[in-house]
């Protein structure tokens, strides 16, 4: 350590290492923190030919920093074709990531995707007026302030959030079309059940209600259960305050839930001796308590990100596979990719200690021999559910299976990509 | 060890209580009023349904009157915002009665409870001006919705005692209870999926 620190002092002496540690520390600074428009350069800078050029620190990126110029990767309104974010209104809908471009398993806030119940505004609250008052059958009805939840132990946990919308189908050609409206973001907050053992619950509590405090005060019932299990309220997201389109300044966080229950800009908790059927719950309404079940806690899914749908394998040879895993029912157990279309299923490499329904990255390495083949993946999480191919799931429905098959419920199905010859990759669904 | 044994039993019987009493004192006890203001919620037996009535005659005229008309067309179809009317007879099943053009539920049919029919438009209507509706006017819409969608008389008058005794299309029969969720525990029993 000590003569690392010696050595590198001595370079920096010399004048020809001089130039280069500058270049060094440049590319540094661009690839961290250059705004989305192209960088004003430093001209006075002569740093020799074929080095980056240097960029000049503005006050905006002293104090919140920027992704690189080079770094194009956006989020996209879904479904591709369907209701346009932001609409005529200035409302949105339903907005997906860019699953295609994702590394490790947090997604940037600025990238997460956003849903809402229909479209809405965001709503601008003001954190020093914003209240959190749980009433209903406890002993002690309370209202919380930001400052008071704050006060509160807290907890830090990484959890998934998927839309009930996020389908894959033939049509669609890129996984943030097919798998783009679920995202994992590291969550800090308080457990919903400290709040209610503050409260006191009565022995007749048996569900509870959420709302929200936008325009149309979304509301959805989930069970006593789930709230004494791990619901979060959460203040935080990666690392700052959770973000507007997020629910800002308060989210509450069902873990393994659909998305839909993870009530944004929260503001009541009303404690219940029954179901309440709120319209975002009458919204999910399935025929049969077996549809029912399957839209509610998300079962186990996961995705190949890479190499994915209009991405270009630059020709045969050695490529790390690499997807994500998710489950409802808890942590992901393993993960198996084939390379041949569903033959033969090997053991992927989980990329760090799978957490309870978090995103989970996994590796496979593939040597690509240039022949048209299928990759897919498939997981399997910490209860044993395992998940199944669309012919499984019409199998246990006990329908013919076709091409047009819909999964009921939330589809976790197995997505196929196609690699073809000229290493083009194609959606295997279509 | 029998002491140890003693001071365990101490605690066992003990955490109950302890459970039920607040450990942080964090937080602010809110009025009977305040909370009378927030609570929206409205149980399929009505039970926080306010004071207040309207019948489908005058909710014809509040459905041209608060722009409802506007977005949904004249008798609830028609227009640029989802159907509010079925069309479709009333001998197929509700589901398919209940399905709009676009695939939008129509909330005056699929509702399992006229409750909901009625907490929606409170919270969630008319678009851009949600929550300014007077109870009387919503009693009078719900009862208009419904009665264009032949689900109560013409004539009947919605309150608070009659609401929630209307009668639904969408029986209990109909539709997918939610599952008993326990924590650790797959999703649908006997799927494996
Ligand atoms: C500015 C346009 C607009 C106006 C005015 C409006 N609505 Fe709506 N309404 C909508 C839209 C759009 C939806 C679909 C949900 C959404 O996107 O908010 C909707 C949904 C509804 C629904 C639920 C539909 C379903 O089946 O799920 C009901 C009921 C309803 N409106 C009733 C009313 C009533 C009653 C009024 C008058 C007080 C009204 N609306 C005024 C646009 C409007």
């Amino acid at each position: 350590m000590g003569s690392k620190r010696t050595t590198r002092r001595d370079l920096l002496k010399s004048g020809g290492a001089l130039a280069g540690g500058l270049a060094v520390l440049g590319q540094t600074q661009a690839s961290g923190q250059t705004p989305t428009v192209a960088p004003t350069v430093a001209p006075e800078h002569d740093h020799g030919s074929g080095a980056s050029p240097m960029v000049k620190g503005t006050k905006e990126l002293v104090e919140y920093g920027q992704r690189s110029h080079f770094v194009t990767s956006v989020r996209i309104a879904h479904p591709v074709g369907g209701r346009h974010s932001p609409d005529a209104f200035g409302k949105t809908f339903h907005i997906a990531t860019p699953l295609q471009d994702s590394v490790g398993v947090i997604t940037p806030s600025s990238l997460h995707y956003v849903a809402t119940t229909r479209g809405a505004f965001v709503p601008d609250i003001d954190p020093k007026q914003h209240r959190l008052m749980i009433h209903g059958v406890v002993d002690r009805p309370l209202t919380f302030s930001m400052e008071d939840l704050k006060r509160l132990p807290s907890v830090t946990r990484t959890h998934f959030i998927e839309c009930a919308g996020n389908r894959h189908n033939g049509r669609q050609k890129t996984v943030q079309e097919t798998h783009g409206m679920v995202s994992c973001a590291e969550w800090t907050g308080v457990l919903l059940s400290t709040l209610l053992k503050e409260c006191g619950l009565k022995t007749s509590a048996k569900w509870f209600v959420a709302e929200g405090a936008e325009e149309v005060k979304g509301a959805s019932s989930m069970p006593i259960a789930k709230a004494m299990d791990d619901c979060i309220i959460a203040y935080g997201m990666n690392g700052e305050a959770v973000r507007p389109q997020n629910g800002y300044p308060l989210r509450l966080m069902v873990p393994g839930f659909e998305g839909i229950f993870h009530t944004k800009w929260l503001r009541r908790i009303k404690v219940v001796d029954r179901y309440y059927m709120n319209y975002n719950d009458y919204g999910h309404l399935e025929k049969s308590e077996k549809e029912a079940a399957l839209a509610f806690q998300i079962g186990p899914k996961s995705v190949i990100t890479k190499p994915s749908g209009a991405q270009q394998l630059s020709g045969p040879g050695f490529y790390e596979i690499t997807g994500l895993a998710w489950s409802g029912g808890g942590a992901i157990r393993s993960v198996e990719v084939s390379t041949d279309g569903g033959k033969k299923w090997n053991r992927a490499e989980i990329k760090a200690a799978p957490q309870r329904m978090s995103h989970t990255r996994f590796g496979y390495p593939w040597v690509w021999d240039g022949k048209e083949t299928e990759i897919l993946s498939r997981c399997t999480d910490e209860i044993g559910q395992q998940q199944p191919t669309r012919e499984q799931v019409a199998k246990y429905w006990n329908v013919p299976f076709e091409r047009s098959y819909r999964v009921p419920g939330l589809d976790n199905s197995v997505m196929p990509w196609k690699i073809n010859k000229d290493g083009s990759v194609t959606n295997g669904l279509a | 060890m029998g002491s140890l044994r003693l001071a365990m039993i101490t605690l066992l019987l003990s955490s109950p209580a302890l459970a039920q009493s607040p450990t942080y004192g964090v937080g602010r006890t809110p009025t009977p009023d305040e909370i009378r203001a927030m609570d929206i919620s409205i149980s399929s037996n009505g039970e926080e349904l306010p004071e207040g009535r309207g019948s489908a005659k005058e909710g014809a005229i509040v459905f041209q009157q608060k722009a409802c008309a506007g977005c949904h067309g004249k008798a609830g179809a028609g227009s640029i915002a989802p159907e509010l009317q079925s069309n479709k007879g009333q001998d197929v099943s509700v589901w398919e009665r209940g399905r709009g053009k676009s695939g939008w539920m129509i909330l005056p049919i699929t509702a399992p409870y006229a409750t909901i029919v009625w907490d929606y438009i409170n919270r969630g209507m008319p678009l851009g001006k949600e929550g300014t509706l007077t109870p009387d006017e919503v009693y009078a819409l719900t009862a208009y919705l419904l009665a264009v969608n032949k689900v109560i008389p013409e004539d009947q008058v919605l309150d608070k005692e009659s609401l929630p005794k209307v009668k639904m299309p969408m029986g209990d029969k109909d539709y997918g209870r939610l599952p008993d969720w326990k924590p650790k525990t797959h999703r649908l029993p006997g799927y494996g999926h």
